[in-house]
């Protein structure tokens, strides 16, 4: 096992630990926009660990999925937001 | 030989992206559990999700060194520093609109300074559009009495 694979399987052993703290702020979080914070780190999370299985199996068409879900967190986390905005005034 | 020191110089550079990326990444998560307050946490996130993820994609496309795959990493990287003020801003608005609560130490007197403002020039121009419709009214009636 080389240097290289070391390293990233420790990116991928602390982006999981990043999802799951994440994901405990998203269980405990008081209101709902703190939910839809937490929902644009997990996207964010996921981005980077498409990123480093890209690069654990040389598949290059991974990429692809990373641009597409870059797009719909932006999508989800706007909605969500005007979604608020309009049930609340 | 010149082949091999060549992919260990890409390997070594990629680690090093990799985990600068890794640890913002982390370090923003901390700040999103332990910050006391929305907006803290808020700025916590946009800042250091964007980086550490644009770190790590870098960090992808140095490994693999060809132009298209650095294309699509820059397409993406480009994409987040734009979206995520945007999106950040947007929520942001949403909770000041609906009063979410802010921590008490924070300074609010220049966003109260503004909230008065905002809530004189709203209630001045109220009247103001009351006169407007009092002199609109005031040509009508003369014409009706001609």
């Amino acid at each position: 096992m080389s240097l290289f694979q070391i390293t990233l399987t420790i990116a991928m052993a602390v982006l999981s630990l990043c999802l799951l703290l994440t994901a405990i702020r998203f269980a405990i979080g008081p209101t709902l926009p703190d939910r839809i914070t937490a929902f644009d780190l997990i996207v964010a999370n996921v981005i980077g660990i498409i990123a480093i299985y890209t690069e654990f199996t040389g598949n290059e068409d991974f990429i692809d999925v990373a641009i597409i879900l870059s797009v719909f967190g932006f999508l989800g986390s706007v909605t969500f937001a005007y979604y608020i905005m309009k049930i609340n005034v | 030989m010149g082949v091999i020191e060549v992919e260990q110089i890409k390997e070594v550079v990629s680690c090093v992206f990799i985990l600068a990326g890794v640890i913002f990444m982390l370090i923003s998560t901390i700040g999103l559990l332990r910050f006391p307050d929305f907006y803290i946490r808020m700025s916590a996130i946009t800042k250091g999700a964007s980086l550490g993820v644009g770190l790590i994609l870098l960090g992808l496309g140095i490994y693999f060194n060809q132009p298209d795959i650095m294309l699509k990493v820059l397409a993406i990287i480009t994409f987040i520093f734009i979206t995520a003020p945007v999106a950040a801003h947007v929520i942001s608005r949403t909770a000041v609109r609906n009063h979410s609560p802010f921590w008490n130490k924070t300074n609010l007197k220049e966003f109260e300074e503004y909230q008065e403002k905002l809530h004189l020039d709203k209630i001045k121009n109220h009247d103001r559009y009351r006169e407007e419709q009092k002199t609109e009214k005031k040509p009508s009636g003369a014409g009706d009495n001609v």
